[in-house]
């Protein structure tokens, strides 16, 4: 095309039909546009519930992101039972019981991180602009991540379970002792999701934020209790694994599961997650609020 | 709408934001009157996309003032959100979502309830010609239709104030011109539309006003016509079939348009620029007579143009230098290396690394 776009030659004015046969009609275009009825500004559970859904129909869409959750989880289950079960506990079956609910939160801690990614590639597409111009609570957007995050959680956990049914697993909490341990993991796991809101806004690119969940996540689940009890550590280690929040969550969701759970323990959890949310939470939306 | 008339949709003082070292919005003043299509015209990377991010409450302004039907952009966030819509430069759809699934979403969003968000979103997919890809993702749709689906999503709740960014950029001819319909039926219900583009004509096609901006700041302001007058109404171009006829050519039209003739590297091509004078004939209309006059005088025009003038010739009229803005050391890379990319409709690319860093910035 030359410098000048031509108008006279070319006659750019009524092409005789749209490529995809499209024509706007202007009595059609002026009966969408009359300003009807606006509907109330929705409620704050209304506008989550309504970017929860979107998180689901991205899972409809795009079921192979629940590799992660599916996969993920039994690879990780089976490589450290056969791998560690006979050196650790004598026996696989032995160490089944006491690893399973902390890989459970292993895997599940571990999923957290795609939050951060999700919110990174929306940044990067146009889409993130939109729902921040739209006029709704503010956090709306975030927890609906949260809100399809949770499904996932929940999906992790059923997997392993079952997993560890099959492979011999037998839970002395019972059912609902069961039931409880995935709920307090799931609503551990949103408040953790905050710190990964935040880095999705903070970092540049979809890479930099799967580096710092590594980064993060590898020390927060290795350091930890869930392969080994912190008895046989040396002392600087036990400091920091006994102030490891994953230690505490994995102490409340293994005594749910074998029956014998504290109430300290599943204090110390709530803590945790009310000070995840209070600081990363704040973080999450001066940042939203600010970028 | 006669209620509003006089009322600003956007006024904006002094408007500045920073990137680091590069001022991208460097003192804008912006009037918008309500009920209008006002353009604002620029290159890449002059500051339209950050302008127009700051007044839809995206990126707080370093400086100035502004307002949207007199509410402040900063301290008046949530209602300004309430009254404008933006379609942004990419896709502000998720494009893993169907068309249907994004417009119920954002049905949603503005507080429609489940029944009422099916209904609007097919009613605009109706009307914007896409029932038959409601069900299809987002991703899977042509340039064309992307465009319409983002604009479907701005008009859920008819909005008093819409910001399109470059919404043709890309676009092959017969998509631009549904964009332009669509723009032209908003504005008749009444919404000022806000439009940055890359382009002349569609500035002139659409705009009551058009504002230039450069390097942050705006260099000239007013409606098409003015804008035109100074700077000349483009230039006629015509192709010969006998290449000894060409001097004879260049004469008569040098002194039937009265100005200089340029002769082509093409033996057979001459090309004149047009200037609009005061009580004389349309530049236009002096051309074709002029092209007649060559018939006359026995000289064999094998085709002909009239070109509008482009954004290059705005600009080089405007500041006398052509559209390579100065930039910062690393911004310069991202800028194709030089020839004119501002006529045609195929320059989106080299905004969009400037785009991203805006972003993270």
């Amino acid at each position: 095309m030359s410098t000048a776009t031509e108008t006279t030659t070319t006659g750019a004015g009524q092409a005789p039909e749209a490529a995809d046969g499209f024509e706007p009609d202007r009595a059609t275009l002026a009966a969408v546009l009359a300003p009807g009825q606006r509907p109330p500004r929705p409620s704050a559970l209304a506008a989550s519930t309504a970017f929860g859904w979107r998180a689901m129909l991205k899972i409809k869409h795009v079921p192979e992101q629940l590799f992660d959750v599916t996969i993920f989880p039994i690879m990780m289950t089976l490589m450290f039972t056969y791998l560690f079960g006979g050196a650790l506990a004598g026996s696989t079956s032995e160490y089944l019981q006491f690893l399973l609910p902390g890989i459970m939160v292993m895997s599940v801690v571990m999923t957290t991180m795609y939050t951060g990614v999700a919110v990174n590639t929306d940044i990067a597409k146009g889409v993130f602009d939109r729902f921040r111009t739209l006029p709704v609570w503010r956090p709306s957007a975030m927890v609906g991540y949260l809100l399809g995050d949770m499904f996932r959680y929940s999906m992790a956990s059923v997997v392993i379970l079952v997993l560890g049914l099959i492979l011999g697993y037998r839970p002395d909490g019972g059912p609902v002792g069961v039931v409880l341990a995935i709920l307090l993991l799931v609503g551990f796991s949103f408040a953790f999701s905050w710190v990964w809101t935040m880095f999705g806004l903070l970092l540049r690119s979809e890479k930099s934020v799967m580096g710092v969940s590594m980064m993060v996540l590898f020390p927060a689940t290795f350091l930890s209790n869930i392969m080994v009890s912190p008895d046989t550590m040396p002392g600087w280690l036990q400091a920091f694994v006994d102030v490891n929040p994953v230690t505490r969550v994995v102490a409340a969701v293994r005594g749910l599961m074998d029956g014998n759970v504290e109430g300290s323990e599943l204090g110390w959890v709530f803590i945790a997650s009310a000070l995840l949310i209070a600081v990363f939470g704040t973080l999450t939306m001066r940042l939203y609020n600010r970028k | 709408m006669s209620e509003r008339k006089g009322e600003l949709a956007i006024e904006t003082s002094g408007l500045v934001k920073t990137f680091g070292e590069l001022r991208a919005v460097d003192g804008v003043d912006l009037a918008v009157p309500a009920g209008t299509v006002y353009g604002v015209l620029g290159p890449n990377g002059a500051g339209k996309t950050t302008t127009v991010k700051m007044l839809a409450t995206l990126l707080r302004p370093d400086g100035g003032e502004a307002r949207v039907f007199g509410h402040d952009v900063v301290r008046e966030a949530d209602t300004v959100r309430s009254r404008v819509s933006l379609t942004g430069q990419y896709a502000s759809v998720d494009e893993d979502l169907t068309g249907a699934e994004n417009l119920i979403l954002l049905a949603r969003l503005l507080g429609h309830r489940k029944a009422a968000a099916r209904e609007r979103a097919a009613a605009l997919l109706d009307a914007f010609g896409l029932t038959a890809a409601a069900d299809k993702q987002v991703k899977n749709y042509s340039g064309g239709m992307r465009r319409r689906v983002d604009i479907a999503a701005s008009i859920l709740n008819t909005p008093d104030l819409l910001f399109l960014d470059e919404p043709t950029t890309g676009l092959d001819p017969r998509s631009r011109n549904q964009v332009w319909d669509i723009v032209r039926a908003v504005v008749a219900q009444g919404t000022t539309v806000l439009l940055t583009t890359q382009y002349l004509d569609e500035a002139d096609q659409l705009a009551g006003r058009i504002a230039v901006i450069d390097t942050g700041k705006v260099i000239a302001e007013g409606t098409p016509g003015q804008l035109k007058s100074s700077i000349g109404s483009g230039s006629v171009r015509v192709r010969l079939r006998e290449a000894d006829q060409r001097e004879a050519a260049r004469r008569l039209l040098a002194e039937r348009l009265g100005t200089e003739v340029l002769l082509d590297a093409d033996p057979v091509s001459l090309s004149a620029r047009l200037l609009v004078r005061e009580g004389e004939n349309g530049p236009a209309e002096r051309a074709s007579l002029a092209l007649g006059e060559l018939a006359f005088a026995g000289i064999v025009v094998d085709d002909f143009a009239l070109g509008q003038p482009s954004l290059d010739e705005v600009f080089l009229a405007l500041t006398g230098k052509p559209t390579q803005p100065e930039r910062k050391a690393g911004e310069a890379a991202a800028e194709p290396a030089s020839g004119s990319p501002l006529g045609g409709t195929s320059t989106i690319d080299p905004q969009r690394s400037d785009e991203q860093k805006e972003s993270v910035a």
